[in-house]
């Protein structure tokens, strides 16, 4: 590829790291009548540019107003790119099932995950906040989701995701669909005692994990 | 009772209570249930809540009211009982201090993003918090108490509806997380800039609650004091929980933020008092360590 044709899928990653959703829509159609594969402008323009919020507010450089509008320009681009894939589906890195545990309806943290998961090139099912173990488990098993993910930020409430992998555990699936944790009040302590697979001290963190489950599998 | 601001300007150091909603959680709340629930159905609750950090030593006790907002309510099916909500929790506190503490109206974060992060207009939020802050005030509160800040913008609409619509002093806390960069809320807003735009909406006493132990607010309020004149209020956590056996503990016992509280009293800290972990037994030892230290 000549370093030129590159130039609009740039356009695209900055312009959804300025948050700007109208540019973003904007290009994402103009390299389309460019004749730019919408694979390629959602791995080199979209994620792309998602990747370097991602990093920045790891960084600290940016914060959550950022990161949010960012995510709104992602969304933006991805409204017009959907469509255009075989059978309406984005392709993805894996499946996901998120959300904040019963009991708790904290869901900042859990949001922000999503963001950095749906931009790292992950399909997520956001189930909100306050969801049953149940729920967890028969929407992995119905969706064919290999990793459930869930928040919680109180300390009464984080005991709830043991249930969950004990429930796995029961059904006997523990090794198909794997588990992470994150919060405030839990930690990779916490993720050892209850049995699960792994935690995510931030939102970044969480998707390099989730990453390598996908790697290992 | 003498104003509370009077007493500040005084110099006087007052001591504010600790976390509710993990009291409530013990006397039957059931998790997932908004605390602010109990507003309706166990007044008594609160009002013995209430009573307990009063006898702990408290000279200001919050309203059970975090969550009381309209935007807050409403995603728990609560939406059209704000005045009720906010009403019961004032008198149930009243009852239990009469007038021989500060019954402050506590008004947290909607959970909602102000535009354009997020779907609602800043008219739409001073709104909110003026509906809740009018309740708050009209029930008799002695302070409005805007706390657990992230977002510079919509504190600024809560202390102005506070100012427009309660004639009474007002309080305004952020929570801030620590970086390698320094003390930022997860809405990139640092200490400087807290106090300058707190200050600009009016608030009275300033400062921050939440999110960190004691020796991060030491050093939290270290840095509002090298920027403002204004009381500065802290209230920490107990710590961050850590692991014991099958449950998360806050680590930090009454004793050991009580060792630490003459730091705060030596910043010229206002208003010490207690957030998530901490109990009666915390601000009794709060209020035996400032005693003794300012005897």
């Amino acid at each position: 590829m000549k370093g030129s044709d590159m130039g609009i899928l740039e356009d695209i990653s900055s312009a959804l790291q300025r948050g700007n959703g109208k540019d973003v829509g904007k290009l994402v159609e103009e390299a389309l009548a460019g004749r730019r594969e919408p694979k390629e402008i959602l791995d080199n323009g979209l994620i792309a540019g998602m990747n370097v919020i991602g990093q920045k507010y790891k960084d600290h450089e940016i914060f959550l107003p950022e990161v949010l509008l960012a995510a709104k320009a992602m969304y933006a681009g991805m409204d017009i790119l959907k469509p255009l894939f075989l059978s309406g589906k984005m392709p993805t890195l894996g499946r996901v099932v998120i959300g904040t545990v019963q009991g708790d309806i904290h869901d900042i943290g859990k949001n922000l995950v999503c963001i950095m998961l749906r931009g790292a090139g992950f399909e997520v099912i956001d189930l909100g906040k306050d969801v049953a173990p149940k729920k967890f488990v028969d929407t992995a098993v119905n969706e064919g989701a290999r990793v459930i993910g869930m928040s919680a930020l109180l300390t009464t409430t984080m005991p709830v995701m043991k249930n969950v992998v004990e429930l796995l555990k029961k059904d006997g699936l523990q090794s198909k669909i794997k588990t992470i944790i994150g919060g405030a009040p839990v930690s990779d302590e916490f993720a050892r005692h209850i049995g699960a697979d792994a935690y995510g001290y931030d939102s970044m963190q969480a998707v390099e994990r989730i990453k390598r489950f996908f790697s290992e599998a | 009772m003498e104003p509370f601001l009077k007493r500040l300007a005084n110099g006087e150091v007052l001591i504010a209570d600790g976390a509710i909603g993990t009291m409530l959680m013990e006397r039957g709340l059931e998790p997932g249930r908004p605390p602010e629930s109990f507003n309706l159905t166990h007044p008594d609750v609160l009002e013995g809540v209430a009573r307990e950090y009063l006898e702990s030593g408290a000279d200001i006790i919050q309203t059970n009211t975090f969550g009381g907002s309209r935007l807050k309510l409403q995603a728990c099916g609560l939406g059209d009982r704000v005045l009720e909500i906010n009403r019961n929790a004032v008198l149930a506190v009243r009852r239990a201090v009469g007038d021989s503490a500060y019954v402050y109206g506590s008004c947290g974060p909607t959970g909602q993003f102000l535009e354009p992060y997020g779907q609602v207009s800043v008219d739409e939020m001073y709104a909110v918090f003026k509906e809740q802050i009018s309740a708050l005030f009209g029930a008799g509160v002695d302070v409005i108490c805007v706390e657990t800040m992230s977002d510079l913008n919509e504190a600024t609409c809560a202390i102005k509806a506070a100012k427009n619509s309660a004639q009474v002093p007002v309080m305004a806390t952020m929570t801030f997380d620590h970086t390698p960069k320094g003390f930022y809320t997860i809405m990139g807003v640092t200490i400087k800039e807290a106090v300058k735009g707190l200050e600009e909406a009016g608030a009275d006493v300033i400062g921050s609650n939440c999110g960190n132990g004691i020796d991060r607010m030491v050093a939290i309020a270290r840095e509002f004091r090298q920027y403002t004149e204004l009381p500065v209020a802290i209230q920490a956590n107990a710590g961050i929980p850590e692991l014991v056996g099958d449950r998360a503990v806050y680590p930090e016992t009454p004793d050991f933020m009580a060792e630490r509280a003459g730091e705060l009293l030596s910043l010229g800290v206002s208003v010490i008092g207690g957030c998530c972990g901490t109990t009666p037994a915390h601000i009794r030892a709060l209020r035996t360590a400032v005693d003794s230290l300012r005897r």
